[in-house]
């Protein structure tokens, strides 16, 4: 249904002397349909590349992506994507942020508002649907994005960080809502991450990737159920194993 | 008594004390109208103008002098400003021709102005669209450069898949308050430049015609009541500007530091 095939990519970045960055090189992953995925690994690792390459945000060098057996060739609808930044439209109110991908399908006001509502409603923001996102905290307008984002109805969601500019308590809240909506939903979730902890606590597996070029290090399955306790054994023994990994990449170079 | 009281009882404090030293200075220290017109001769000759009753007909004719002016300057700046702004190419291939064009005084077009269009209103409002279109046409550009690459991307991604759609529901929103205040820049200078194009006689009327035929006339109080009526409506027209433009385009920003 909405599997992700990443191929043998790799991605290089040309440089003003004639050569090139190696991004990412032979990467290749599976991700099955309602999987929830969190890329790991030091900074400069390609993870960010790789989650725009599956955006269509950028293209690939050699290799490709494919979400139910289409080949990814540009920004599509169909692969919703929620930024670091704040990305939502200042100048729209927040209900018509949530309807902007509507709003461009060409879906009527009446219609499209109402979906709007409904996910507004998903991420329990229903009471300011008339606002500005200026009159928003980081962590309402990051939900405020989730909602614009699964308004297009998705196969595939795509996060770039997008609790890393909110502080402790905010991001563990959003992690929770994330993981509700998620069971709501249904859709499959690639998620960019610098925190370990984050990636344990909310993905069936955990793709490390090491740096220079970027490649997968390895792939940690976490089968338990959730809501999982941080403060579990088992936790903090993932936890540690993921980090010893990210520091032997980091180091190795 | 509030700060927005207290403020205002001190401007006009302000302004009546200037009013005084004025007035003793052109009355005691000058002593010669010509030089200096005291504030009683400005206020006689605003009385003596009512009455004559050009003063209508001077405020319309300069307005829609300005008002051509403004309006070639936005209908032709703001889409060129778009296509440099947006499209790399459009930018290599006008850039330098605007920068060729651009440092170019105003008022040197003066003279192709009356050639072309003889002394005519329309001269009078291509002067005032050679000052108010390149500031219109740089904020436009600017504030194209400037859209942050997020808002493209989510456009992008949310489905605008033209570069029609993402000017139109991206850029183009996110650069108002570029082009506003690009607009109010070239407001500034457009009535600049009515002043010297109103100086060639295209119409018999008009504030910037009045002040110079006044000044032939040596009739400087009526000069000041003119002067002070060009200061007036600039204003008046910038704060309406604003007010329309903070109220109803920019609500989104209320809480930004302008």
């Amino acid at each position: 249904m909405s599997g992700v095939t990443i191929r043998d990519l790799g991605k290089a970045f040309p440089k003003e002397d004639g050569t090139a960055t190696q991004a990412l090189a032979g990467v290749s992953l599976e991700i099955s349909d309602e999987e929830f995925v969190c890329l790991v690994g030091p900074s400069g690792c390609g993870k960010t590349t790789l989650l725009r390459i599956i955006a269509g945000l950028e293209t690939a060098t050699t290799g490709g992506v494919t979400v139910d057996g289409r080949a990814v060739t540009g920004p599509d609808p169909k692969r919703g994507m929620v930024f670091q930044e704040y990305s939502l439209f200042p100048w729209r109110r927040v209900i018509d942020n949530v309807a902007f991908g509507l709003e461009m399908k060409g879906v009527a006001k009446e219609e499209r508002r109402r979906t709007a509502d409904h996910y507004l409603e998903l991420v329990g923001l229903s009471q300011f649907r008339d606002a500005y996102p200026f009159e928003l905290s980081g962590g309402m307008r990051q939900r405020v994005a989730i909602a614009r984002a699964l308004a297009n109805d998705p196969d595939v969601l795509l996060m770039d960080e997008p609790f890393g500019a909110l502080d402790a308590q905010t991001r563990n809240r959003m992690q929770k809502e994330l993981l509700s909506l998620w069971e709501q939903t249904k859709k499959t979730i690639v998620f960019v991450t610098h925190s370990v902890d984050e990636a344990v606590y909310l993905s069936d597996r955990i793709v490390v990737l090491s740096p220079r070029p970027g490649s997968i290090r390895e792939i940690i399955e976490i089968p338990w159920p959730r809501p999982r306790d941080r403060t579990s054994a088992e936790f903090a023994e993932v936890r540690r194993r993921v980090l010893r990994m990210i520091d032997e990449t980091e180091n190795a170079h | 008594m509030n700060r927005q009281t207290q403020k205002r009882l001190l401007g006009i404090a302000a302004l009546i004390v200037a009013a005084v030293i004025w007035q003793i200075v052109a009355e005691y220290v000058v002593g010669r109208s010509f030089i200096l017109p005291s504030v009683t001769d400005v206020a006689g000759a605003f009385v003596n103008l009512l009455g004559s009753g050009t003063l209508l007909a001077d405020i319309t004719v300069s307005l829609e002098h300005f008002g051509i002016g403004l309006l070639a300057a936005f209908f032709l700046g703001v889409p060129i400003g778009i296509l440099m702004g947006w499209f790399r190419v459009a930018d290599f291939l006008l850039d330098p021709i605007i920068e060729i064009l651009r440092p170019i005084p105003p008022l040197a077009w003066i003279p192709f102005a009356i050639i072309w269009f003889g002394l005519t209103t329309q001269a009078a409002g291509f002067v005032i669209f050679a000052g108010a279109f390149f500031p219109i046409l740089t904020a436009t550009y600017s504030g194209f450069r400037d859209v942050p690459k997020v808002f493209v991307e989510a456009g992008k991604v949310l489905g605008c898949d033209t570069s029609f759609e993402l000017i139109r529901y991206v850029a183009l929103p996110a650069a108002v308050p570029a082009i506003a205040s690009g607009i109010r820049i070239a407001m500034g200078v457009g009535w600049m430049c009515l002043v010297a194009a109103e100086m060639f006689g295209v119409s018999r009327y008009g504030l910037g015609y009045q002040l110079w035929h006044n000044y032939y006339l040596h009739q400087m109080p009526n000069v000041v009541v003119y002067m002070l009526i060009l200061g007036l409506a600039g204003l008046t027209i910038d704060r309406i500007f604003r007010n329309y433009v903070d109220g109803q385009l920019l609500r989104w920003r209320a809480g930004e530091v302008a």
